[in-house]
């Protein structure tokens, strides 16, 4: 049977394929001296043949791999293709991560080459390179600071390219073959999933993986090769490698590097992406900023922003309802465009986008309507590393901000009777952890199925899928009533005071909660109201900071007990972390995800004093520092107790 | 590979310098003298504020001056620049003996240098104040400047070129078009120091680089201090109240107390001075 896609079944094939049609378009952009610098199509392929002939000539065979750390940079996008040409593994890994942590993925990947940004990379290998018996040689991309080092196993990224391009001639035809040899099922990538429990496992994808699911989203949303996106989450993250790699390269659209992590937002305003994804957590720093400024701003301006908003919300739920706007509402709107939406959109950097999604974690509804009524087309993804990313998306005209969205074209979906979790199979089915059979035959069954540890039900109204919690976090009470602490601490960081929340209440009485407040919105509140503190702790522990928790909470717990299901999970007592979580702690993941039996575990008195009836207690707490130092932070916290609400039934039979 | 030492497992500076030589580290040479103080006399009127003091910098090394205050450190800072005329004692600076300076050639003679008191352009941008350090550098004339053509315009995108690699190097990119009054303190005295880099110095005097600044700032800017050193090759005398910054820092130290000089040599060599540790670093009582 002829393959549709003969021919550009790889990333190789297919860069080659894109320097033939799309010589001239725009690939990759970076900013560099203050000035964008782009290359196209075709310079980005001889670039990436310099660096992987370079590469071979250094003695890169297929089958070993290569890590590649760093921040998104062109260069680090082109050395994965260049590990693939050479018939290597790319294996990007979180450039944030401590040496520790690297230590185990380089040496779990078996890494023979390491592709990294700059001198902390370079470091952070040197002092755990003793235990990486398979490193062979470092390539580095920014040579500053580092001149001066042990150059026999360590080479500049320039030369190596230097290099690579006088072998043409030697080696030219031989990787010519590589590339040829190259196959859909090869291994293209391994990408370790950050892991809520244990250590970080490898998943390996296949091209065939990527690709095709790179295909079917892209078309889903039809994207094109005038589209262009900004590069700025993690490398070793995997939708970063679907957005940037996997649809950049089928479609052919250019890719923007940031200048640094601290420019992002200017970058963002000057590049103007089509194409845009962002965590919840970003698309909540952004209203926090925009909602901060507002107010320092002036009486007028203040005045054009809130009515404007009130009437975007308000067109938003007639639409939403299936009203018609009247003439009178779609002229009020033109306004706003000119005078709110407009340059709010362009400060934000997303005048131009057309697609943009966000998903990982639940996204408020009300900052979910934000976005859209201003006239963005957020709408909402669910996926997974082991899926390709892509499981469900939510179409242009089916936007419903409790549900993730249909099925992406080649996704089969199953959900499980009994435990309510969610099932799938999909071209995008990861091959395998590396070297843990065990663990890939426990997510993935013989059919194919893969199991999402979500649990979730097709939503009746919009057809579309709505995740509850994490399967295995979904507990009970002891009264046996059903208790899904994610969703309730979802619904607490809705509140722009609160950052983090761990809801606790499996086997027990009642719930109750850890809060981490959020330094720059209570911070900004703190300075408008003239309360003067030392720091986070000094701040957490302020009485009216504990009073407006309060007020956070008792309205979270009004809104639950609307909800039959859910009404148990009101939040009884609570405390104020005198501390940040923090993922150097081990407390959240890379992604910022809460990990629940290592906190559990860190903060047993604290819990134990929750639940003890008391109402203050003395914590102290380790913190690691960036550096690995660690340190001791203490202090007395205070417990307050919450009002809770009746059931809305018990309401109903009372009245 | 082999493994760059680590600080903890040498004993001694020298050791530590050794061990990195040994591992083909610190390949950074030391140069012939680039500046010369011979019996230096500064006088305000009755008051000596340096009293027959000597000594040299290299090429490519880095000098500390410290000493307690009112040693006559800042004044010593200025000698060398040459905003202070000493009353006896010679200067020489690139093989030659300099007399009286005017303003103007102060600023041509290729020494730069940063303020105890940062002395930036509070309203005007990062990239603005650092383009002032350019100023030497402009050859175009008023006249081509503000109509901004010809030779005006490929100099000063040449310039901006220049600048954009020291706010590269600097990691200020994020502030670049911020007004630096509203810049913490610690980034103001890092867009200070990209100014004195702009002007290309041949010698950068740092007037207490650290004063006021917390641990990771320090740390920053001790790191920055190196690279600049490093990479550039520049020769830099610095002062400094942190004795660990000085000590990890420099390669030789000279002491300064009540203007006249007590100490000068490595950093092992001054810590274990009796006379810098009797009248600086606190007499000890065993």
């Amino acid at each position: 049977m002829a393959r549709p896609y003969a021919g550009r079944d790889t990333f190789p094939k297919l860069l080659l394929a894109n320097a033939r049609e799309k010589g001239s378009l725009p690939a990759s952009r970076e900013k560099e001296y203050g000035i964008w610098q782009s290359w196209t199509w075709a310079e980005v392929a001889a670039e990436t043949r310099a660096l992987s002939l370079g590469l071979t000539s250094l003695g890169l065979k297929p089958g070993q791999s290569v890590a590649i750390i760093g921040t998104n940079r062109p260069r680090l996008y082109w050395s994965i293709v260049a590990a693939q040409m050479a018939g290597a593994i790319p294996v990007p890994v979180y450039q944030d991560s401590v040496a520790e942590e690297m230590q185990y993925v380089l040496d779990h990947a078996g890494v023979s080459f390491a592709v990294v940004e700059d001198q902390e990379q370079v470091d952070k290998i040197l002092s755990v390179q003793d235990r990486l018996p398979t490193l062979r040689e470092v390539i580095y991309v920014d040579p500053r600071g580092l001149r001066n080092y042990d150059h026999s196993a360590m080479h500049a990224y320039d030369q190596v390219q230097a290099a690579g391009r006088a072998a043409e001639a030697d080696l030219g035809s031989e990787l010519d073959a590589r590339i040829a040899a190259g196959k859909g099922s090869d291994t293209c990538v391994m990408l370790y999933t950050s892991g809520t429990t244990g250590k970080p496992k490898g998943v390996v994808l296949s091209h065939d993986n990527i690709l095709i699911t790179s295909r079917a989203a892209a078309d889903f949303d039809h994207l094109t090769e005038r589209d262009s996106i900004l590069a700025y989450l993690p490398m070793a993250w995997v939708g970063d490698f679907i957005f940037s790699m996997g649809q950049a390269y089928v479609k052919g659209f250019s890719v923007a590097c940031p200048e640094s992590a601290d420019t992002m937002m200017a970058d963002l305003r000057e590049i103007g992406p089509t194409y845009f994804f962002a965590p919840p957590s970003i698309f909540e720093r952004l209203l926090t900023t925009v909602t901060i400024r507002m107010e320092d701003a002036g009486p007028t301006k203040r005045w054009l922003y809130r009515t404007f908003m009130d009437h975007a919300r308000a067109c938003s739920a007639k639409r939403k309802a299936g009203q018609a706007l009247s003439l009178g509402d779609r002229f009020m709107y033109l306004l706003g465009e000119i005078f709110v939406y407009g340059p709010l959109k362009n400060t934000l950097g997303m005048s131009r986008v057309r697609v943009g999604y966000t998903a990982g974690e639940a996204i408020g509804p009300d900052l979910f309507e934000f976005y859209r009524s201003i006239g963005i087309n957020l709408k909402q993804l669910f996926g997974q590393t082991e899926a390709s990313v892509f499981i469900t998306q939510q179409p242009d005209d089916g936007v419903d901000p409790d549900c993730v969205g249909v099925p992406t074209p080649g996704v089969e979906l199953r959900i499980d009777e009994k435990t309510g979790e969610v099932f799938y199979r999909s071209p995008g089915v990861f091959r395998e952890y590396y070297r843990n059979p065990e663990a890939t035959a426990e997510t993935k069954d013989a059919e194919g199925w893969v199991a999402t540890g979500d649990a979730g039900f097709i939503d009746e109204r919009s057809g579309q899928l709505r995740i509850l919690d994490r399967a295995k976090d979904v507990g009970r009470l002891k009264d046996g009533s059903l208790f899904a602490p994610k969703y309730v601490e979802n619904k607490l960081k809705f509140f722009p005071n609160i950052l983090e929340a761990v809801v606790f209440g499996h086997e027990r009485e009642s719930c109750m909660a850890f809060i981490n407040i959020d330094l720059s919105a209570v911070g900004n509140w703190a300075e408008r109201n003239n309360i003067a503190y030392g720091g986070y702790a000094e701040l957490a522990a302020h009485p009216q900071v504990y009073a407006m928790i309060e007020k956070n909470i008792e309205e979270t717990n009004r809104s639950l007990a609307e909800d039959p299901m859910l009404s148990g999970c009101q939040i009884t007592r609570f405390l104020v972390l005198n501390k940040e979580l923090d993922a150097d702690d081990g407390e959240l993941t890379r992604t910022r995800k809460v990990r629940r039996r290592i906190i559990a575990e860190k903060y047993a008195p604290l819990i134990e004093a929750l639940y003890g009836g008391r109402d203050s207690v003395f914590a102290e707490i380790e913190v690691t520092y960036e550096d690995g130092r660690k340190g001791r932070i203490s202090g007395n916290l205070e417990i307050r107790d919450v009002r809770t609400f009746p059931r809305r039934e018990a309401v109903g039979r009372a009245a | 590979m082999s493994v760059p030492p680590v600080a903890e497992v040498a004993a001694t500076d020298r050791e530590y310098a050794r061990k990195e030589t040994d591992h083909g580290l610190n390949a950074r040479r030391i140069g012939h003298v680039i500046m010369e103080l011979k019996d230096i006399t500064l006088r305000f009127g009755g008051v000596t504020a340096i009293r027959g003091v000597s000594f040299d910098i290299r090429e490519g090394e880095i000098r500390a001056i410290i000493g307690p205050n009112g040693a006559g450190k800042s004044s010593m800072l200025n000698v060398i620049n040459g905003f202070y005329h000493p009353q006896e004692g010679e200067v020489w600076f690139r093989g030659q003996r300099r007399g009286p300076l005017k303003p103007h050639e102060i600023a041509h003679q290729g020494i730069a240098r940063t303020f105890q008191n940062i002395a930036l352009f509070r309203g005007m941008s990062t990239l603005d104040n650092i383009m002032t350090g350019r100023l030497t550098k402009m050859r175009a004339n008023m006249f081509w400047q503000a109509l901004w053509s010809g030779r005006a315009e490929a100099e000063e995108i040449e310039h901006r070129e220049k600048v954009e690699r020291i706010i590269d190097f600097l990691e200020i990119q994020a502030i670049r078009k911020t007004p630096v009054g509203r810049l913490p303190y610690g980034l103001q005295k890092r867009v200070e120091l990209g100014r004195a880099l702009a002007a290309e110095p041949k010698l950068l005097l740092l007037d207490e680089p650290m004063a006021g600044m917390n641990v990771e700032e320090k740390q920053d800017m001790s790191r920055f201090i190196l690279d600049v050193n490093d990479e550039f090759g520049t020769t830099i005398a610095l002062i400094e109240h942190d004795m660990g910054v000085v000590m990890d820092l420099s390669d030789r130290v000279v002491v300064l107390d009540y203007g006249s000089k007590i100490g000068d040599g490595t950093p092992d060599e001054v810590r274990t001075n009796q006379a810098v540790i009797d009248a600086y670093l606190g007499v000890s009582h065993d």
